[in-house]
């Protein structure tokens, strides 16, 4: 790729990150949405967010995780756990964090 | 329809010279306070910066574009999708294409953002806008439910902005420079997919979010295999069309449905 593509890459994807996530809020004037689609948008910041993660946790190399020896399965499952006992989100990164290495480097997984 | 009030911050240019000057901002406990909630997804941050740092490093895009992309996108899913693409050769607008289908749930929460900051100057917004992150959207709504101005968001904004800003880029900076001698396979990166679950778990209210995630989740993985991160954007169509239907169901004939 050469240095002018490289450039045009940067400019383009600054833009488009910044154009994203302020879409809705640089208009002055209110950029209209359906009436029937308010109730469902209250749950698209939750679907998004799901949507991101879900594959980084089901999938391995694109295909569906196959075997329960995968670490990331049981790092998620014990973050999450963590959670809905304590209401942290550092200790959810923390614990799972703990089981995937443990598991890595302790089981060889 | 009138904008709503935008709240008195202090304006620096117009205070009277016989009072004392305005603490600076950092002083401000709001803004304070918007960075010591942030404090806690900090290590993920780093993890995430350094594995997308080092990602482009090794990717043989140059340093210089690396460097470039590092500090100017600032945004680090989309330079991670970006990534192998630029280093393939990819034209452009595939790029641009698959990194606008990973940015969507920024499209998204803009939406959400709105009620908040339509107030503020148009050059406020768009510094907003730069900085307006997801997990600075989660840790915001948790401050503020109510989506009207209040005083003291925009520090609380700018609190959380500038210590993910600025951890970012040191651990981004060290990714790139480390490249090789970072361990990436003992799996540092998951701390990111751990804060970002963290989130969800965050915005897990009721039944109806319940659904809404089981159905965004599947269809993301099903639709896994569609070019440029398509699989995003029917996940979160499918999961908006559910939580309709759920709550249609749910509502009782005649009331409107609305809580």
């Amino acid at each position: 790729m050469s240095g002018l593509e490289g450039l045009l890459v940067v400019i383009g994807l600054t833009a488009m990150t910044l154009l994203s996530r302020g879409l809705f809020f640089l208009s002055e004037r209110e950029i209209p949405l359906p009436p029937w689609l308010e109730p469902g948008l209250r749950v698209a910041p939750l679907a998004a967010l799901g949507a991101v993660v879900a594959p980084e946790i089901l999938l391995d190399q694109g295909r569906l995780v196959s075997t329960w020896k995968d670490p990331r399965l049981w790092a998620a499952a014990a973050g999450a756990a963590w959670f809905f006992w304590r209401r942290g989100i550092l200790g959810t990164i923390v614990c799972g964090m703990a089981v995937l290495l443990a598991l890595r480097f302790g089981l060889g997984w | 329809m009138a904008d709503p009030p935008v709240p008195d911050l202090g304006s620096r240019s117009s205070r009277p010279p016989a009072l004392p000057p305005p603490s600076p901002l950092w002083r401000d406990p709001d803004f304070v306070q918007g960075a010591r909630d942030m404090a806690a997804l900090l290590p993920a941050i780093a993890a995430w910066g350094v594995i997308t740092g080092v990602t482009m490093a090794n990717s043989g895009m140059g340093l210089a574009l690396a460097l470039a992309m590092s500090l100017l996108v600032y945004g680090g899913s989309a330079q991670l999708v970006a990534t192998p693409l630029v280093a393939a050769g990819a034209p452009l607008w595939v790029v641009l294409a698959t990194a606008a289908c990973v940015n969507l749930r920024f499209v998204v929460l803009s939406v959400a953002w709105r009620p908040y900051l339509r107030g503020y100057p148009r050059a406020t917004r768009w510094r907003l806008a730069y900085f307006a992150s997801d997990l600075n959207y989660v840790l915001f709504v948790q401050r503020y439910p109510e989506p009207v101005p209040a005083p003291g968001q925009l520090a609380y904004f700018w609190g959380g902005a500038w210590a993910t800003w600025g951890v970012w880029h040191v651990a981004s900076l060290a990714g790139i420079f480390l490249g090789d001698r970072v361990p990436v396979n003992w799996g540092f990166g998951f701390a990111g997919t751990l804060a970002l679950l963290g989130m969800v778990c965050t915005l897990l209210k009721d039944r109806a979010s319940l659904v809404a995630l089981a159905v965004a989740a599947s269809a993301s993985v099903v639709a896994w295999a569609l070019p440029l991160k398509l699989n995003i954007v029917v996940a979160i169509a499918a999961a908006v069309a559910a939580s309709l239907v759920f709550d249609a169901l749910r509502a009782p004939q005649g009331s409107g449905g609305r809580v």
